[in-house]
């Protein structure tokens, strides 16, 4: 039994270990050329462009959700007139950001698995090394950089789009005033909330991007390991996307 | 004759499980070398030793004077060879005309040419493995296998490489089109007077591309020579698999 406990605990530190080495790896090759300009471009199409549609849908369903639970919530001790900041505040900060990333990591770092994956199975990674390509430049760093150029503008979009949302659902459903509305958001618009929600995107935007070479570089063979190391990949970035959240609210709002 | 790869007493394992048991081989230059050996016997294993993908646990591989292990070489050493992987390897997120170009991009041999001069010869040798010239601009995933054959062989030998290694070149295909690919891949290393070295199962692939065949059995060479003298060359492990190929080809 606890033999069996420490084996595990060993093989946990192991594989951290194995993680971070990755990881540093990749950060390293982000910053020493050869740099690959096309692969960059055509992951920031996949990542942030084709993201869009899902990550504004899911931005605008939230803005409107959370609206009309702050409704219920406030007129409880008559503060709905805080619901705009609330709104504002929410989305931005935390909402945006977190659900945005959720959503990408679900689409994203489950292709970069696959497609990593895969090219290990089909012999590409072994093609690259033969033609002298590094595949941690040539596959690792464009995702990386990609990821964290991408999220944020994803991000600043889903802000946009979820504070949109709020304020149709408030003078729509609830009978706030268009003018009041808007000179609340106005008021109360800092430049930090929004700033601190599209760094903690690109973060999140690591996550994905490394999370997703990680477990593709290290997928089994066969179709059954890729579909495993897809399933690995989303459940690790958006466990590195909560955690990483949770880190960064502290060290920026952190008392 | 001067020996361009030279591989010397070299151990490869898995764990507990030993794959290469001091194998011992040398190709010589020019030199159309075949490999035979069963499923699962180590070919593979070897080619990506000899490659460097793989480290060896012990022993040397010298491939023109340049060893294996040395690192401060490697990309040199590499760039000697271009490879024939049995699945084609071709890059699924490039189009054909893309995946030779960027092959010789990555070629130190290359490095002063224009991006028109690459495409140029891009496009001449994938016209050369018989590919017509609709196929530039579509996807490997497109193609049929033997297509993809193909461009992988135009992408192989638009480096210019001092030796070509084909791993398993027939798997996978029909009779005919793997016909067609084995005349093709005869041709080509009889034209660019290079080394060539196959990895293969197949008897009739050893026997129509080797001047020389090394037979594999149990993690060394248990025989190597000229493939119509296998039949009675006195090794038991190699003279029963010239029979099992036989019998097979005679029940097709
Ligand atoms: N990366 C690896 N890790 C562990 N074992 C491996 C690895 N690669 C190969 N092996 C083992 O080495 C042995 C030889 O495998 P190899 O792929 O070289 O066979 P092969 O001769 O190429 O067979 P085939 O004709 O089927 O391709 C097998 O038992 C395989 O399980
Ligand atoms: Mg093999």
């Amino acid at each position: 039994m606890i033999a069996t406990l420490g084996e595990y605990t060993l093989a946990s530190l192991r594989e951290i270990g194995r993680i971070s080495a990755f990881i540093a790896n990749g950060v390293k090759c982000c910053f020493t050329p050869p740099f690959y300009f096309k692969e960059i471009l055509r992951h920031i199409i996949s990542i942030g462009f084709y993201s869009l549609p899902i990550v504004g849908l899911t931005a605008i369903f939230v803005g409107m959700a959370l609206a009309l639970q702050m409704h219920v919530g406030f007129t409880r001790f008559n503060a709905e007139g805080a619901i705009a900041t609330v709104v504002l505040i929410g989305i931005t900060r935390e909402l945006g950001p977190v659900f945005a990333g959720l959503m990408v990591a679900g689409r994203m770092s489950s292709s970069i698995a696959a497609e990593i994956g895969s090219m290990k199975v089909s012999e590409q990674i072994d093609a690259l090394v033969t033609m002298s390509v590094d595949p941690y430049k040539f596959l690792v760093a464009p995702r990386i950089i990609a990821a964290v150029l991408t999220m944020p503008i994803l991000v600043f979009i889903a802000d946009i789009i979820g504070v949109m949302g709020g304020f149709l659902v408030a003078t729509t459903l609830l009978d706030y005033s268009t003018g009041s509305y808007l000179a609340q958001t106005a008021n109360n618009f800092e430049l930090w909330d929004v700033l601190s929600g599209l760094f903690k995107a690109a973060a999140f935007g690591f996550s994905i991007a490394s999370f997703g070479c990680y477990h593709g570089f290290s997928s089994d063979l066969g179709a059954r390991g890729v579909g495993r190391a897809t399933t690995s990949a989303v459940v690790a970035s958006c466990i590195g996307i909560l955690a990483l959240n949770y880190i960064l609210t502290t060290l920026f709002f952190g008392a | 004759m001067k020996n361009t790869i030279t591989i010397e007493n070299i151990h490869k394992s898995f764990g507990k499980l030993h794959v290469l048991n001091g194998l011992s081989l040398n190709i010589e230059n020019k030199e159309a070398h075949v490999i035979l050996g069963q499923s699962g016997c180590g070919k593979s294993v070897l080619l990506k030793c000899l490659l460097g993908i793989f480290e060896i646990d012990s022993g040397e591989i010298t491939v023109s004077g340049i060893s294996v292990k040395d690192k401060s070489q490697s990309k040199e050493y590499m760039q000697k060879f271009s490879i024939l992987f049995q699945g084609n390897a071709l890059f699924d997120s490039m189009t054909v005309i893309e995946n030779v170009e960027f092959g010789i991009k990555q070629s130190l041999k290359h490095k002063h040419l224009s991006d028109k001069e690459i495409r140029s010869i891009a496009e001449e040798k994938i016209l050369a493995v018989g590919l017509q010239d609709r196929v530039f601009d579509i996807y490997p995933a497109e193609m049929s296998g033997g297509m993809q054959k193909r461009a992988a062989l135009a992408r192989a030998i638009a480096v210019e490489p001092e030796i070509l290694l084909f791993d398993e070149p027939t798997s996978g295909l029909d009779p005919i089109t793997g016909g067609l690919i084995c005349n093709l891949l005869k041709d080509t290393v009889k034209n660019l007077g290079i080394t060539s070295l196959t990895i293969t199962h197949d008897l009739r692939v050893a026997e129509f591309l080797s001047d020389r065949v090394s037979v594999i059995n149990k993690g060394q060479v248990a025989w190597i020579g000229h493939t119509k003298d296998m039949k009675k060359c006195g090794n038991e492990f190699v003279e029963e698999f010239y029979r099992a190929s036989n019998v097979i080809s005679a029940r097709k």
